[in-house]
Formats: C-alpha cells, sequence, structure tokens
C-alpha cells in the first residue's frame, strides 16, 4: 500500500512538473500577450494541482493535509481572479491601432 | 521519497527562474507580471515539495504568503494607470 501511494505521488508530481514546463515554454515562447496569459494561468494551476494531489498521500497528520487543500484552493481562486485581472489590463493597455 | 520531493523541487526552481526571462523581455507590463505570477505559483509549489520533504510544516507558510502577494501584485497592477509607470499629478480627479 505504501509503495502503490509512493508511485502515485512520483506520478502525481512528475505530471505536474510537466504542466509547469508546458507552461514556461509557452510564456517564453508564445507570440501575444493574451496567448501567453493563457499558457500561463491553465498550465501553471493545474501543475500546482497535481503536485499537491501528489503530496497529499505522503503528508503526516490531517492537519497538514488539509493545509495543503486550503493552500490550493487560495491559489486557486487567486489565480483565476488575477489572471482576468490581467487579461483586463493587457486590452485596456494595448495601444490603439 | 524524500529525495525525489527535493529532485522535483530544483526542476521546478530552475524552470520558474527560467519564466523570469520573460520579465526581462517584456515588452509590456502585463508580460511581466505574468511573470511575476510564475514567481508566485512555483514558489508556491516548491515551498509545499521541501514542507512536505523535510518535515517542517511551518515552510506551507512561505507557499501562503507567496499566493497572496501575487494576487496583491496583480490586483495592484490592475488599478494603475495603463502605459504608464507612475500617475502624473493632474490626472487625479
Amino acid at each position: 500500500m505504501s509503495q502503490l501511494l509512493d508511485l502515485f505521488t512520483v506520478g502525481a508530481i512528475s505530471a505536474g512538473l510537466f504542466f509547469f514546463l508546458a507552461g514556461t515554454v509557452g510564456l517564453l515562447r508564445f507570440p501575444d500577450t493574451l496567448t501567453r496569459l493563457h499558457a500561463l494561468t491553465k498550465a501553471d494551476n493545474l501543475g500546482f494541482g497535481l503536485i499537491v494531489i501528489g503530496l497529499l498521500p505522503q503528508s503526516p497528520d490531517l492537519r497538514s493535509a488539509l493545509k495543503l487543500i486550503a493552500i490550493w484552493l487560495l491559489v486557486q481562486l487567486a489565480s483565476a481572479t488575477s489572471s482576468q485581472l490581467i487579461a483586463q489590463f493587457a486590452r485596456k493597455g494595448a495601444p490603439a491601432e | 521519497m524524500v529525495e525525489f520531493m527535493f529532485v522535483a523541487a530544483t526542476i521546478l526552481l530552475l524552470l520558474t527562474g527560467l519564466g523570469l526571462a520573460r520579465m526581462l523581455w517584456g515588452p509590456a507590463p502585463a508580460d511581466r507580471m505574468m511573470a511575476a505570477q510564475l514567481l508566485g505559483t512555483g514558489g508556491g509549489a516548491i515551498s509545499l515539495l521541501i514542507a512536505t520533504a523535510s518535515g517542517i510544516d511551518a515552510i506551507a507558510d512561505i507557499a501562503l504568503t507567496l499566493a497572496l502577494l501575487a494576487a496583491f501584485a496583480a490586483v495592484a497592477l490592475s488599478l494603475g494607470e495603463p502605459g504608464t509607470k507612475l500617475p502624473s499629478p493632474d490626472d487625479r480627479p
């Protein structure tokens, strides 16, 4: 059982790292501000969620696990809000052509 | 398992550091803010990995702080005037 949980952790954290890699590559390579925002917000939050899911079986007690979930929820809410705000700012600040 | 988590945290640190090149390149202020958001998310994930790997629960609070600071930074950017670094005095109502 413990080995199975370890395997799950390794898989989930590796998938999270892959999505963080995708987000970074998108942020560096995409041609436009809004496409970069798209790459960053989706891929990175998926990676963060996968890493939290992978860490859940390794947490020593229930309190740490609940804290992980609370941090995940805060990051989701904050990132969704801030991505909307940044997108609005980018549209407002674009030069009129 | 502990070693794997530290290796994962190191890889994540490298990826987040690479993303900071966007903060250097710009060109728009929104692009620079996106790199700061990446620092918030990636730094939070690194803190959670290290907190679980080393068993020190207080490091998870760093993740909370980073997430909160990233959110406040985005709100502060959106409250500013677009295209200007500082609001000029005659723009104020």
